[in-house]
Parts: C-alpha cells; structure tokens; sequence
C-alpha cells in the first residue's frame, strides 16, 4: 500500500503528513477518566430532575454532554501539550509522546465540541446546549487559555467547567436552571479546590517546573494546606444543602454526613503533618478520598430517587422567597 | 526547467503499523458515522413518529 508523498524531498518532516495515531490514542485525548465523572454528575442531574425524558433520549443527552468532556480535554491537551511534556503526570500523554500531532488534537476537539453541542441542540435540549457550550467555552478558554497559568486560583474558578454537568444534565429533562440543580453544580465547584490543592501538594516540583502557579508553587505548601483546610470546612456544610432543600433523604443525610466528616478528618491531617512521606501520605489520602466522597454522595442521591427512598421535607423555597419579600 | 507534470511521483510505503493504525482508524470512523445514523432516526422517530402515525388524513 503506498501514499503519494507531496513533497518533493524527503526528510523528517514528511512524517507529519501521516497520522501515527491509533483510534486508542483519540480516545485518551478526551481525558476518559474526567469524562466518566462528568457522565456520572450529569446522569444525577437528570434522575433527580423534575420531570421524565425518554430513556433513549436521555441516553443520547448524556453521550453529547460525554462528548462536550471530551472536546474540552483534547482542546486542553491541545493548548497545554508545552507544559504537559514537562511534568511526569502528562508527558505520556498524546501530544508530547508524540503519537498525535497538535493539528490533530485541535481538528478532533474542535469537531467534538461543535458536534456535540449541535446534537444535544437538535436532539434534546436548547438551554442543555447552551449550557454544554459555555461549559467547553469556559474549561478551554478562561481555564486553560486564561487562568491556568495567570493565577494560583486557576483552579478554584476553572472548577466551575467541571461542576456543570450536573446542571447540563438537569436542563436536559427540565429545560430550565433551578436552585436545585445549582446546589449540585456548587458541591462540584467547592470540592474542587481541595481535591486538586492535595494532588497539587504532592506534584508540586512539576508544576514549578512547567510554570503553572498553582497554589503551592506560588503562595507555599503552609498556606495552600490552610486553604484546603478552608474549602473543606464550607464544602461538607454544602454538601448537606441537598437535605434542605428537599431532594435528599436519609441515606444521604448519613453518608454525606459521616463522609464528610471522614472528609474533614483527613482535611485536617494535610493541615497538620506538613513534614516527609507522611505529608505526601496524607495529601494522597485526601486527594483519593475526595473522589471517592464525591462518587458516593452523588450515587446516593441517584439510587434515593431510582428506588423511590422518602425524601426529607425540605424547605419551601417559594414561600421562603414570598416571605422575604422578594 | 523541469515539467512538473512529468515529475515521477515520489511513493512512501507505510509501515505494517501505520497500516494497522490507519485501518483502526478507519473503523473507528465508520463505527461512529453508523451510531450517529441510529441515534438521529430513532430520535427522530420517538419524537415526530406518533404525530405522523396519527396526523389528520
């Protein structure tokens, strides 16, 4: 099998024009780990929706809101491919291994994230396609083009990107943005800093490295501890919001409750052992943790609403909006 | 000056590798052109089909 070369001479860069790339290596570049999160908030999102939305609909919603991910992940390995192939955590990665050129990433991201913001569009839901495309929007280009190495609290705002597929998921059955579903996007928000601020701990050589100003880098290991220690202690009260408002029961009120005090507990380790392997143990801890923590909160309030658990009551938002005058 | 017209065509064989990954590739593509064709009929169908099943004759 051969291949017209439309060069005239040959050398190294002729190379270029042939994709070295396997099916497998498109498939790493939508960050597949991030995307099965986003999958899952935004699979909550739905179930707890007021509302019903075909099974097969809903399954197309989630595999555009799927996509989305995966277009803002190949877009960010994209523009990040310099700083990726300087830290030990990415160097393996597509682009800086070299098994995909950048053009590639940025064709394949590009296509995704228009071709799926088009289909949740057509398919399912205009305000769920809005949604999806500012959230492509705002992880490309105030998080990756802009924040992520201009401030040490690029993450803290860039956490936004990742909490909004609970919300996508919510407007694809109701259409619409509630208090409810902006409770789900603030428990991903706020969990956010310290589940990165305890991986950040751990690789912050690499970021120093790379010239990324996170946390640790640009204000020391003793304040970003402080603040994980901060976050932590309004993430889990947040975490309880969904028990206010009506839309969790008791399952949930357990589990977020001793979980997020398991949270607090290692929260509080990482403030305090700040010296060796005990440290990097303790932020590790944390950092595995809090995934766990997210996953199973979010799962409790999915098998609460599959299975018809009782609610609490809740609060009457209207009449508490009515009653303030409001 | 040379014609380039009567320019031989330079050839480059790919390697069996590249050949491998090009025909996954491949597939990949026509794998998702195929899903794309299912999904777009039956959401169609689910949600014009009753209105043209039961539309005034």
């Amino acid at each position: 099998m051969s291949t017209i070369n439309q060069a005239t001479n040959t050398n190294a860069s002729d190379k270029a024009e042939f994709s070295d790339a396997d099916a497998l290596d498109f498939w790493q570049l939508m960050k597949p780990r991030v995307m099965s999160l986003v999958v899952f908030t935004a699979l909550v999102g739905m179930v707890i929706a007021p509302g019903t939305i075909h099974p097969f609909v809903g399954a197309v919603a989630l595999l555009c809101i799927a996509l989305g991910g995966g277009a803002s992940g190949a877009l960010n390995m994209w523009y990040d491919a310099d700083i990726d192939a300087i830290m030990t955590r990415t160097k393996n990665r597509p682009i800086p291994a070299g098994r995909i050129s950048a053009g590639e990433a940025l064709g394949f991201g590009s296509i995704l994230a228009f071709g799926s913001v088009s289909m949740l569009g057509v398919l399912v839901s205009w305000p769920a396609a809005a949604l999806l495309a500012f959230t492509i929007f705002f992880y490309v280009v105030i998080y990756t083009m802009w924040l992520k190495r201009t401030t040490p609290q690029n993450i803290v705002i860039g956490g936004a990107a990742g909490a909004f597929p609970p919300m996508i998921g919510w407007a694809a059955v109701t259409g619409t943005v509630t208090i409810e579903s902006i409770v789900l996007f603030l428990i991903v928000f706020m969990w956010t800093p310290p589940h990165f601020w305890a991986l950040a701990l751990v690789k912050s050589e690499d970021y120093r490295k790379a010239g990324v100003p996170m946390l640790p880098v640009s204000a020391g290991h003793d304040e970003t501890r402080k603040q994980i220690l901060l976050y932590s202690l309004i993430f889990v009260p947040i975490c309880l919001l969904p028990l206010l408002l009506g839309f969790a029961g008791y399952a949930y009120a357990a589990i977020a409750g001793a979980g997020g005090i398991a949270f607090l507990w290692l929260a509080l380790n990482v403030y305090r052992i700040r010296e060796g392997e005990a440290a990097d143990r303790a932020s590790w801890r944390l950092f595995g943790y809090s995934i766990f923590y997210l996953f199973a909160i979010f799962a409790t309030l999915l098998v609460e609403h599959l299975v018809a658990l009782p609610l609490f009551t809740g609060v009457d938002m209207t009449a508490l909006i009515n009653g303030a005058g409001l | 000056m040379s014609d380039p017209n009567n320019e031989e065509l330079e050839l480059v064989e790919l390697t069996p590798a590249q050949q491998k990954r090009r025909r996954n590739r491949n597939i990949a593509i026509a794998v998702t052109l195929g899903v794309l064709v299912v999904i777009f009929y039956a959401v169609t169908m689910l949600k014009i089909g009753a209105n043209i099943v039961n539309r005034a004759m």
